[in-house]
């Protein structure tokens, strides 16, 4: 549940973040805060920045400025080739293991089985024994729908299937944070509905989540804060009624219209 | 056709057949170990490391294998004796004895021609997946031994059995330096029975028997590796 004490430290803070790409500035500045229990949600037309955004969070794109805080903890970063690199590779390593990320194409690695795939992240990383990274693997395959599914290779499965897999395993390794880049894009329209009921459900228990999307519905009905991205700027935030009801930027309210 | 000669030869040839065995695994063993590396660093850099290893995998792959052998044999081989802190080591006994040449050889071949078809391999592997490591929190090295080495071993499996099958029958190249394998003792059964073709022939069944035996393993192991769907 969201806190009401603003004075709690927020399960994540970006700072002022800038990327560019090479003469290409994609974000001139985007500023988010998430406390615990925030569901905040990114959209834009493509090229707005916002999955960049996303993937600068944990560094799969390094940042060219800003700041990123995680339950009060600053990552270490200094100037590099192609922008901020993490100065500490063990802090880095630290703060991506409680940052659960999700896929658009899934990234399910092909020559494990669903279940192997789902155990790896506790083994290796968190070193939790075998055993009880398998009792709760599958606990976890059994909420998202794929207990039966625990021994198939990701080849065997569907998109919708294969997404559910990789938000299992993002789960296990019991991040403070989940981040979704547009979960649902790659999905066949009759695959997207059950993927966005686990999301859904991840939201209702109270995960802190930041979720880039293009399923205005589901953003409106599971948000607790919108941010329209616009050339790699924030055009418009807010709870979602007045993102999408009431914006105060035209281009947030033609974006909105379009594609609803 | 005249076989009278092969039972005496037999226990000859079982020694030949050991000896090839064991230089086409230590080739495979050390040339694996070496060609992982060689392909991997053409893939992530740093810049020179990629062009040393790519310039290593031209030389090897453009110049013929007996020459190789040759050059490291009595090139190589003929120059240890002149240096007596080698001659009086304790690695003298290997050095003075053929064998030893013709695994380094064949190690540097399997290296070479295998670092070239690990690059691809490596490059092969779907960035996506390579990335979900990284997100997880894996170390560099982590996400080698973990998801970007099996991907791509896996992937190019096949390839891989295949050129394995060819260095095989790369190996009577030893014979011409002193390592009696299986075709180097055809070779002395022809120079002292006179007989020319039934060894060739004998040599030539038991080199069709080890490929077969090769592709069986193979296949045996690719039939545990996960399935694609086609």
């Amino acid at each position: 549940m969201p806190t009401d004490d603003a004075t709690a430290t927020p399960a994540i803070e970006v700072r002022d973040l800038h990327k560019s790409f090479g003469d290409l500035e994609v974000l001139k500045g985007v500023s988010m805060t998430a406390r615990d229990g925030d569901v905040v949600t990114l959209i834009g037309a493509s090229g707005s920045g916002k999955s960049t955004f996303l993937r600068c969070i944990n560094m799969l794109d390094q940042p060219s400025a800003g700041e990123i805080v995680l339950a009060g903890e600053a990552l270490s970063m200094k100037p590099g080739k192609g922008g901020l690199v993490a100065t500490d590779r063990k802090q880095l390593e630290r703060f991506r293991a409680r940052l659960g990320m999700v896929f658009q194409q899934f990234n399910l690695w092909q020559h494990m089985t669903v279940l192997q795939n789902v155990v790896e992240g506790p083994i290796q990383i968190l070193k939790v024994p075998k055993a009880q990274a398998r009792e709760r693997a599958e606990a976890l395959l059994n909420r998202v729908g794929l207990w039966d599914k625990r021994d198939q290779y990701p080849a065997f499965l569907s998109g919708g299937q294969q997404q559910r897999a990789a938000i299992a395993r993002a789960l296990a390794m019991e991040p403070r944070v989940m981040l979704f880049d547009e979960p649902t894009s790659a999905l066949d329209p009759e695959l997207v509905g059950e993927v966005l009921r686990v999301i859904r459900s991840l939201a209702e228990e109270g995960r802190t989540m930041i979720l880039v999307t293009h399923e205005m519905r589901f953003a409106r009905d599971v948000s607790s804060e919108v941010m329209f991205l616009r050339n790699g700027l924030v055009d418009e935030r807010g709870a979602p009624d007045q993102v999408f009801d009431a914006p105060e930027s035209e281009h947030c309210r033609r974006f909105v219209q379009s594609v609803h | 056709m005249q076989w009278y000669w092969l039972p005496e030869y037999l226990p000859a040839f079982a020694e030949g057949l050991w000896l090839t065995v064991q230089l086409l695994t230590l080739a495979i063993v050390f040339g694996m170990a070496l060609a992982v590396p060689i392909g991997l660093v053409q893939v992530t850099g740093p810049l020179p490391l990629a062009w040393l290893a790519r310039g290593f995998c031209t030389v090897i792959r453009g110049t013929p294998l007996l020459i190789q052998l040759w050059l490291i044999y009595y090139g190589l081989g003929s120059l240890f004796p002149f240096v007596p802190a080698i001659r009086e080591s304790f690695l003298w006994p290997i050095l003075r004895d053929a064998f030893p040449y013709a695994v380094f050889a064949f190690t540097l071949s399997v290296a070479g021609y295998e670092g070239e078809v690990m690059r691809g391999a490596f490059r092969g592997v779907p960035k996506g997946e390579l990335e979900a490591a990284r997100a997880l929190g894996m170390s560099p090295f982590q996400v080698l031994r973990r998801v970007w080495l099996p991907r791509a071993l896996q992937n190019v499996f096949p390839t891989l059995a295949g050129e394995f099958i060819l260095t095989l029958k790369a190996t009577p190249l030893a014979a011409t330096i002193t390592v009696f394998e299986v075709y180097g003792i055809g070779t002395i059964v022809r120079q002292e029975t006179f007989r020319i073709y039934e060894p060739l022939l004998f040599v030539a069944a038991i080199y069709l028997v080890l490929t077969g035996i090769l592709i069986l393993f193979f296949r045996w192991m690719e039939s545990r590796m996960p399935r694609r769907r086609a």
